[in-house]
């Protein structure tokens, strides 16, 4: 009997163990820290709100923010447009699952290499006498490199979106697949358009999906630092590559209240995404 | 065993090449009076390691962490020398926060100013230290030659030295016990593209110009990048240091201010952190010229782009290293590194830097271990009478050619500030951060 009772927290004992180990106690630390203090060495314990004070009120933190958020925009809404297009085709249009399976299977063959290989080869091809800017030159159609390919916002937003795009195929792929077919000829039956059974069958019911890809771009584009980094050439700032400046100057604890406040927003955007959309009602 | 009177043998360190064959006769009765009246570690026993072995863990920025060394130590000595590379902020990092993780920290004298208090590096006693009296005199009385004036920044005479073995206050003179043994220093300027940039380059100003706009670079290492800042904004007139190296919170104000302005102008193409960064941004022609280290040329133009390391008239920004010792070592492993080190200084590693166009601390040994031709070469600045390998036995230089910026002397003789920590340092990185955000 007690034996029975006891069984369910037995079996949810590993999982809580394993986050409480590394989820848990590293957050725990990290808010920790961020109230300490430190000089140009060490970091000592107290209980000081400069970190805060200190990123709050700085105009660069504020910037860098507002900068982050803009890829972060940017980013979701391309992925999302992208994303989207792709598993609709591979789930509407590809007919035989064989080749819907081949065709997924395709689409993840870049991950087999590494993220920062991926990112750092758009270099060679984007740069003032790159790959892109010859062939347009040879090709007559401009007639000075293009300087805003390499190096810039641009070339940020396009190898976040080159990384990222799957995390939005793949869950949206997955709600798409589950549609029941017979709602979509009700619907036509029923005299809809295909932008209305789009917009008003598809969409709505690929919204978990949509959903559970929007939390892993945001996610992700909100903590990164080392494409901002490559890919601006270390003109652009992001919260992410903020917090590696600070760490690797020794100031753990600013960097630890750069991390709090980040955590705090990315939770919130999550929350207003799961306000949004019920992913539980759908898994 | 007080024959370490630095003065009269600063003086003739500095005459190195010439007196060089006698005083080394006089040095070694020195150094072998020192071995006996010291501790005896010193008097090197490569069989003693061969019985039991010694590891030593070495870690610093990427320059001297050559598996060469280590290769030729662990045949020399019979110590095994586990090197890790980082940048410098990840050194100065791990000095401080992972004591015991290292035997030997290979740092910089800015990072050292910034560590040392610490009290994670051991000072070492220079009575242990085989050819002290042969370093050049930069890292002990700080003057290359008795009437040189000390530059700006965080000289590596100010930080060598601490009062006592437990001490961790620096030193105005030289004393018994040194914080770091030199190893490897150079004077840096910026690099350039001859065929790119098409006019000749003399100050450091010239990367403001307008001609080149979008094609210019400086380094993202806050206390590296605001001393190259520094020589710019003085040569354009934009203002004048009291010190460089220290610079007031106006100062740094009104450096900042103007990179942010001239960033916004579009004068900057990308703001570079490693060596292979500066490398491809050089190779790919992305710019023209930019902040840059001397190895970081080399491998340019061993890719057969043209490449000049151009001497300016404001003179160089330079830098140095040395090792230190963890305060953690003691008996054979203390040993083992004092033996280490005076291997370090007695010639086939200096040999090796000096043919990678760094400096080493000890030029009279080193010395006996390059050719004639390569000595010129190198260190006198004459032109190459053969073909100039690098260590690896690649071309560098056919014969004919010049090393930019001639001799050891012109080059470190016309050092205006030295790579530093400041006492407003954390308000510096804070504005240095905007810089790069804006």
């Amino acid at each position: 009997m007690t034996l029975t009772r006891l069984a369910p927290y037995l079996q949810a004992t590993p999982l809580t163990l394993i986050l409480a180990a590394f989820l848990v106690l590293p957050i725990a630390t990290i808010t920790m820290v961020s109230f300490w203090d430190y000089d140009s060495i060490q970091i000592f314990p107290a209980f000081v709100f400069t970190n805060y004070e200190e990123t709050i009120t700085s105009p660069v933190t504020w910037n860098t923010y507002i900068n982050t958020l803009k890829f972060t925009v940017i980013v979701w809404a391309v992925t999302l447009l992208v994303g989207f297009w792709v598993a609709y085709y591979l789930a509407f249009h590809i007919r035989s699952a064989t080749t819907q399976m081949v065709l997924f299977l395709v689409c993840t063959i870049p991950f087999l290499t590494s993220n920062i290989i991926r990112m750092i080869s758009w270099i060679p091809f984007l740069g003032r006498n790159g790959l892109l800017n010859q062939t347009l030159m040879q090709l007559g159609i401009i007639n000075q490199p293009l300087e805003f390919l390499l190096f810039s916002d641009f070339a940020v937003v396009l190898a976040m979106v080159h990384l990222y795009t799957l995390f939005m195929v793949t869950p949206i792929f997955n709600t798409l697949m589950r549609i029941d077919r017979a709602l979509i000829e009700a619907a036509r039956d029923a005299g809809a358009s295909g932008w209305q059974i789009l917009t008003n069958v598809i969409i709505p019911l690929a919204k978990p999906g949509i959903a559970i890809g929007s939390i892993f771009v945001v996610t992700l584009v909100m903590g990164d630092f080392i494409t901002v980094r490559f890919m601006s050439g270390g003109q652009s700032a992001s919260v992410g590559l903020m917090m590696a400046n600070q760490i690797a100057l020794l100031q753990y604890p600013a960097a630890a209240a750069n991390a709090v406040i980040l955590l705090i927003l990315v939770l919130l955007l999550v929350g207003g995404i799961l306000r949004i959309v019920n992913i539980r009602k759908e898994l | 065993m007080n024959k370490k009177t630095t003065d009269t043998s600063a003086a003739g360190a500095a005459t190195d090449a010439k007196s060089g064959l006698s005083r080394r006769h006089v040095l070694k009765g020195a150094a072998a009076l020192g071995g006996l009246a010291g501790s005896g570690a010193v008097t090197g026993f490569p069989t003693i390691w061969a019985q039991n072995p010694i590891t030593l863990r070495q870690f610093g920025t990427g320059v001297s962490n050559l598996n060469a060394i280590a290769e030729k130590c662990k045949a020399d000595l019979g110590i095994t020398l586990q090197m890790t590379a980082l940048d410098s902020d990840a050194v100065s990092q791990r000095v401080v926060t992972q004591a015991n993780s290292f035997d030997i920290a290979d740092i910089e004298y800015w990072i050292c100013k910034k560590v040392f208090a610490a009290g994670t590096l051991q000072p070492m006693d220079v009575k242990k230290i085989k050819y002290y009296d042969d370093i050049v005199p930069i890292f002990t009385t700080g003057k290359l030659t008795p009437e040189s004036k000390i530059a700006q920044g965080t000289a590596p005479s100010t930080v060598g030295f601490v009062e006592g073995p437990e001490s961790k206050t620096f030193a105005k003179a030289p004393t018994q016990w040194m914080t770091l043994i030199p190893t490897i220093y150079n004077a840096d300027t910026l690099g350039i593209r001859p065929d790119l940039v098409g006019r000749p380059i003399k100050n450091w100003k010239d990367i403001l110009d307008p001609a080149f706009k979008g094609k210019t670079s400086i380094l993202n290492i806050p206390s590296i990048g605001i001393m190259d800042a520094a020589m710019i904004c003085e040569s354009a007139g934009v203002i004048k240091y009291g010190d460089k190296g220290n610079m007031t919170k106006a100062e740094i104000d009104t450096t900042i201010d103007f990179l942010i302005k001239t960033k916004k102008a579009g004068q900057f193409r990308a703001f570079w952190k490693t060596f292979d960064e500066s490398v491809n941004l050089m190779a790919s022609g992305e710019v023209v010229i930019q902040s840059m280290w001397s190895p970081a040329v080399a491998a340019v133009r061993s890719k057969g782009i043209p490449c000049v390391y151009q001497p300016l008239e404001e003179g160089y920004r330079a830098w140095g290293g040395g090792l230190g010792i963890a305060k953690h070592l003691k008996g054979a492993q203390l040993d083992a590194a004092y033996e280490y080190i005076n291997w370090y200084l007695s010639g086939w590693v200096g040999a090796y830097l000096n043919r990678q166009g760094y400096y080493s601390a000890v030029l009279s040994t080193a010395e006996k271990n390059m050719t004639p031709e390569e000595w010129g070469f190198w260190m006198l600045g004459q032109p190459a009478k053969t073909d100039i390998l690098s260590p690896e036995g690649k071309v560098m230089y056919t014969a004919g050619a010049v090393r930019d910026g001639g001799s050891f002397k012109e080059r470190m003789g016309a050092v205006a500030c030295w790579n530093s920590v400041m006492d407003e340092d954390r308000y510096m990185v804070r504005r240095w951060n905007e810089f790069i955000a804006a």
